[in-house]
């Protein structure tokens, strides 16, 4: 599988993103500049998370301007798998590749944690090694996740099966601290309309080795070299 | 030419900064603070001296940058 890293002024996750690509692919990922106007051929393109341009006017605004976000949306309209993790995510929103907006966590703080995330779909290259309802630990770590898209969207992202994670409360836990933000649904990670797309606010890619507390962000991993090796 | 723009957020959209704004006020012994949505006030210096033209083009600005348009609306004064 040969994935392209995004590297935006800012961008802070892209060690992590390497070493989990690296660690479960077996190859080392190309990190790109948010200058460059063209890519290379690859199977995957991953935006990681940061504070890309400190998160000016809005997170992700200015990153979604960025030159090579215009490549990024001619390979997505070519099919090409793209996955945004945390601020990727809202740079994937912001420049129109996912619906909704991610806005100011609910309680105002930023938050950095472990949540517990439910599979809601098996059925995308990003969550084929894992089973419908399946819990995984895994941590945050934003301030502005707090999922938000109109009525028609929700409803949509419902009927088609597109949202992939959803926060819900640790066994044994009380339901309401499931959720961290007040994503609206839940919402935690959501598919594009041709399920090549995925956005995420949680890190599966700081839950890949046991010294990191939990492995199970790995199944992502291996979901995308499955299908796209 | 000076142009001005505010973006609020959309009606239905939470606005937590808002709440806590709010909460401030209330605390302050500010009693009547019945609701409060914050936004953002943007200032832009332009080169242009038509006013049809800045507003236009500011607009462009708001569409394609300055605003969101899944969370906020914004409104654009042009000085005469």
């Amino acid at each position: 599988m040969r994935a392209a890293i995004i590297h935006f002024p800012g961008t802070n996750r892209e060690k992590d993103a390497i070493a989990a690509l690296k660690q479960v692919s077996g190859k080392e990922p190309l990190l790109v500049w948010h200058k460059e106007s063209e890519l290379p051929e690859v199977d995957l393109i991953l935006l990681p998370g940061g504070y890309a341009f400190g998160d000016y006017l809005r997170p992700g605004a200015m990153a979604a301007q960025s030159p090579v976000m215009s490549e990024i949306k001619r390979q997505a309209a070519r099919g090409v798998a793209i996955i945004g993790i945390c601020n990727g995510f809202q740079v994937l929103t912001e420049a129109g590749l996912l619906p909704g907006a991610l806005l100011r966590n609910a309680g105002l703080r930023f938050i950095c944690r472990d949540v517990t995330l439910q599979v809601e779909t098996s059925n995308s290259i990003f969550t084929r090694s894992y089973q419908r309802g399946q819990l995984l630990r895994m941590p945050i770590a934003h301030q502005d996740g707090n999922y938000f898209a109109d009525e028609a969207t929700l409803d949509r992202l419902e009927g088609e099966e597109r949202i992939a994670f959803r926060y819900v409360a640790a066994p044994g836990e009380p339901e309401e601290s499931g959720n961290p933000n007040g994503s609206l649904h839940g919402i935690a990670g959501i598919l594009s309309e041709n399920r090549r797309v995925l956005g995420m606010m949680p890190h599966p890619e700081d839950a890949i080795d046991p010294l990191q507390g939990s492995t199970e962000g790995r199944g992502l991993f291996e979901s995308m070299v499955k299908a796209l090796a | 030419m000076k142009a001005r723009v505010h973006v609020t957020l959309k009606n239905g959209v939470l606005d937590p900064q808002g709440k806590a704004i709010q909460h401030a006020l209330t605390a302050l012994g500010f009693s009547g603070v019945e609701e409060v949505r914050q936004g953002k006030f943007i200032e832009l210096q332009l080169a242009e001296s038509d006013p049809a033209k800045a507003r236009a083009e500011v607009e462009e600005m708001c569409r394609r940058l300055l605003a969101n348009s899944v969370i906020e609306n914004y409104e654009v004064e042009v000085e005469a």
